[in-house]
C-alpha cells in the first residue's frame, strides 16, 4: 500500500521509515514523501491511482494542508478516492471541523502517536 | 559768587549815594531775595524745589529792573510806576500759577506712580502665573517622557505577544522530534537486542547506525528549540545597545517564519506563499541583533497584514505572496521585503513613519512599529529604510545596513 506523507519538515522521513520498519520490510507499506503541497500534487499526477493514503500536515508555507485537501478532493474524485488524514499541531475543534468540512477522513495531532496511527491503518491494509 | 557780591555792593553804593532810601530798600530786597534763592538752589535738601525757586526769577527780575529804572530816573519811574507794580504783581501771579501747576504736576506724578505700582503688581502676578505654568509644563514633559517609555515597552510586549504563538509553534516541532526520535530509538534498541540474540550482527549494526542518527537528530532539534527560546528572551530584554556580528540571512529567515506562524496562529484560514532569496555567503554585519530583528519582524508583520487584508477583498485568483531577499552592495547589506498586498496610498506614505500613526483598527496596532524601526535602522545603525509602493499592487521595504560603522 502506497502512502504519501506531506510535511515541510524533512526529519519526518526517518521517523516514519523507522517506525514502520517492519511493515516496510514486509512490503505491507511503502512510504513516499513530499515537502510541500505542490510537490505532493506533482507526485499524485503520476501515481494517484496507486496512492491509497495521504497523510498531510496542515501548517505548511505556500499551499497549506487544507488547500491540498481541497485540490485532492476536486482532482481525484473518481472512486476510489484516496484516504486523506490531516496531521497538525493545532488540535482544536475549529481545525477539526474545517478538516472534516473539506473532506478529510481523519484528523491526527502532533506529536504523532504512531501506535494510534498504526491502529487506524490496519483496516486500510486489508 | 564773588562777582555777584561785588556787583551787589557797587549797586548798593550808588543807591546809597543817591540817597534814595526807597531805591536802597528795593535793591536790598532784591539782593536778599536773590541770595536766598541762590542759597536754597545750592542746598541739596531743596533739590526737588528747583522749579519753585525758578518761578521766583520773574519777581526778582521785575524788582531789579524797577529798582534800576528808579535809580536812573526817578521821575520816569514815578510816571510808569503802575506798570512796574503790575509787573511785580504779575510776577507774584506767575509764582502762584507755577505753584498751582506744580501741584497739578505733583498730582499727576502721584497718579502715575500709583499706576506704576499697580502695573508692577500685575507684572509680578503674571510672572508668578507663568512660573507656575512653566513648572507644570516641565512636570508634564517628564510625565510624557515616562509614558513614551512605557508605550515603547508596550509595543515591545505586543510584538512579543505576537511572537509567542509563532514561537510556540516553532518550538513544538523540534520538541516533537526529540520525543519521537527517542521513542523510536528505544524500540530500535529492543529490536537490536533481538537481532543480536538471533545472531544477525549485520542487521544489529544497521540498527545501531540508525539509532546513532536518531540521537544526532535529537541533539539537533534540541539545540534548535534552545536557539528559539534564547532568541525570544533576547527580544523581550531591554536592549543592551551592544553591537555584535550577526548573520542577516539567519536572522531574516528566523523572523520570517516566526512572523508567519504568529499570524497563522491568530487566523488559521490565512495562508501565504513565502519566497526567500538569500544571497549566500554574506559577510556578517555589526548590529544590535534584537533591535534589527525587531525591525525585520515588524516589516514582515506589516507585509503579512497587507496581503491578508487584500485577500479578504479578493477572489481565489489572488495569491498572497511575501518575499524576502538579501544582497551585498558595495559597503552595505541590503534586505528587501516585498509583498503583493494592499499597498500604501501616496497620501499616507509620508505619515507611516510617524509615531502612533496606524491604519489598523483601534486596539490592533500601536502605530509605533515603523517609527521605532526608523530610529533603530537610521539613528542607531546609520542605515537607510526606503519605501516603494503602489496601491493595490505591492509594497517593498528596502533596508540598507552599512558594513562598517
Amino acid at each position: 500500500m502506497k502512502i504519501l506523507v506531506v510535511d515541510d519538515e524533512a526529519d519526518v522521513q526517518p521517523l516514519f521509515l523507522q517506525r514502520f520498519r517492519k511493515e516496510i520490510r514486509n512490503h505491507e507499506l511503502e512510504f513516499n514523501f513530499a515537502l510541500s503541497g505542490e510537490e505532493a500534487l506533482d507526485y499524485l499526477k503520476e501515481k494517484h491511482s496507486e496512492v491509497v493514503l495521504i497523510l498531510s500536515d496542515i501548517n505548511m508555507p505556500g499551499m497549506s494542508g487544507f488547500d491540498l485537501l481541497t485540490r485532492i478532493r476536486n482532482d481525484y474524485g473518481i472512486p476510489p478516492p484516496p484516504v486523506v488524514m490531516m496531521i497538525t499541531a493545532y488540535g482544536d475543534e475549529e481545525s477539526y471541523q474545517q478538516a472534516m468540512d473539506k473532506g478529510a477522513n481523519d484528523f491526527l495531532t502532533k506529536p504523532l502517536d504512531f501506535n494510534l496511527l498504526k491502529e487506524k491503518l490496519k483496516p486500510l491494509i486489508v | 559768587m564773588f562777582w555777584v557780591g561785588t556787583a551787589t555792593i557797587v549797586v548798593l553804593f550808588f543807591a546809597f549815594l543817591k540817597d534814595r532810601h526807597g531805591v536802597l530798600n528795593d535793591f536790598v530786597g532784591v539782593a536778599v531775595l536773590g541770595s536766598l534763592l541762590y542759597y536754597l538752589y545750592n542746598e541739596p535738601d531743596f533739590k526737588s524745589f528747583h522749579s519753585y525757586l525758578f518761578s521766583h526769577l520773574p519777581l526778582l527780575a521785575a524788582a531789579f529792573i524797577g529798582a534800576c529804572v528808579r535809580l536812573i530816573n526817578e521821575d520816569f519811574y514815578e510816571n510808569f510806576s503802575s506798570i512796574f507794580q503790575i509787573a511785580i504783581v504779575g510776577a507774584f501771579i506767575w509764582i502762584f500759577a507755577r505753584v498751582a501747576n506744580s501741584k497739578r504736576q505733583d498730582e499727576a506724578l502721584r497718579v502715575a506712580a500709583e499706576r506704576k505700582a499697580e502695573l508692577e503688581a500685575l507684572v509680578n502676578e503674571r510672572t508668578a502665573e507663568l512660573t507656575l505654568q512653566k513648572n507644570e509644563l516641565e512636570q508634564a514633559v517628564t510625565e510624557l517622557k515616562s509614558t513614551q517609555a512605557q508605550l515603547i515597552q508596550a509595543e515591545k510586549m505586543a510584538s512579543l505577544g505576537e511572537l509567542t504563538a509563532g514561537i510556540a509553534h516553532e518550538i513544538q516541532n523540534p520538541l516533537n522530534f526529540v520525543n519521537n526520535f527517542s521513542e523510536v530509538s528505544m524500540e530500535l534498541i529492543d529490536e537490536m537486542g533481538q537481532e543480536l540474540e538471533r545472531g544477525d550482527i549485520e542487521e544489529a549494526m544497521a540498527i545501531a547506525s540508525d539509532v546513532k542518527q536518531n540521537l544526532e537528530k535529537i541533539g539537533f532539534h534540541g539545540k534548535r528549540a534552545d536557539g528559539i527560546v534564547k532568541g525570544m528572551l533576547q527580544h523581550s530584554r531591554a536592549s543592551t545597545g551592544q553591537k555584535e556580528l550577526a548573520d542577516i540571512n539567519v536572522l531574516a529567515d528566523e523572523y520570517f517564519r516566526l512572523s508567519y506562524h504568529g499570524l497563522r496562529a491568530k487566523d488559521k484560514s490565512f495562508n501565504a506563499t513565502l519566497v526567500t532569496n538569500f544571497t549566500p555567503g554574506l559577510p556578517q554585519v555589526n548590529i544590535i541583533q534584537q533591535d534589527v530583528g525587531r525591525v525585520i519582524l515588524n516589516l514582515f508583520n506589516n507585509a503579512f497584514y497587507a496581503v491578508q487584508q487584500r485577500q479578504k477583498q479578493s477572489g481565489t485568483d489572488y495569491k498572497p505572496t511575501v518575499e524576502v531577499s538579501t544582497a551585498l552592495l558595495s559597503g552595505f547589506i541590503q534586505i528587501r521585503i516585498k509583498d503583493n498586498g494592499t499597498g500604501i496610498p501616496d497620501e499616507i506614505k509620508e505619515k507611516i513613519m510617524q509615531p502612533f500613526f496606524t491604519t489598523k483598527p483601534t486596539g490592533e496596532g500601536t502605530g509605533l512599529g515603523l517609527s521605532l524601526s526608523y530610529d533603530i535602522i537610521v539613528k542607531a545603525h546609520n542605515g537607510t529604510i526606503d519605501i516603494d509602493s503602489k496601491e493595490n499592487d505591492y509594497t517593498q521595504f528596502t533596508i540598507k545596513l552599512p558594513l562598517t560603522n
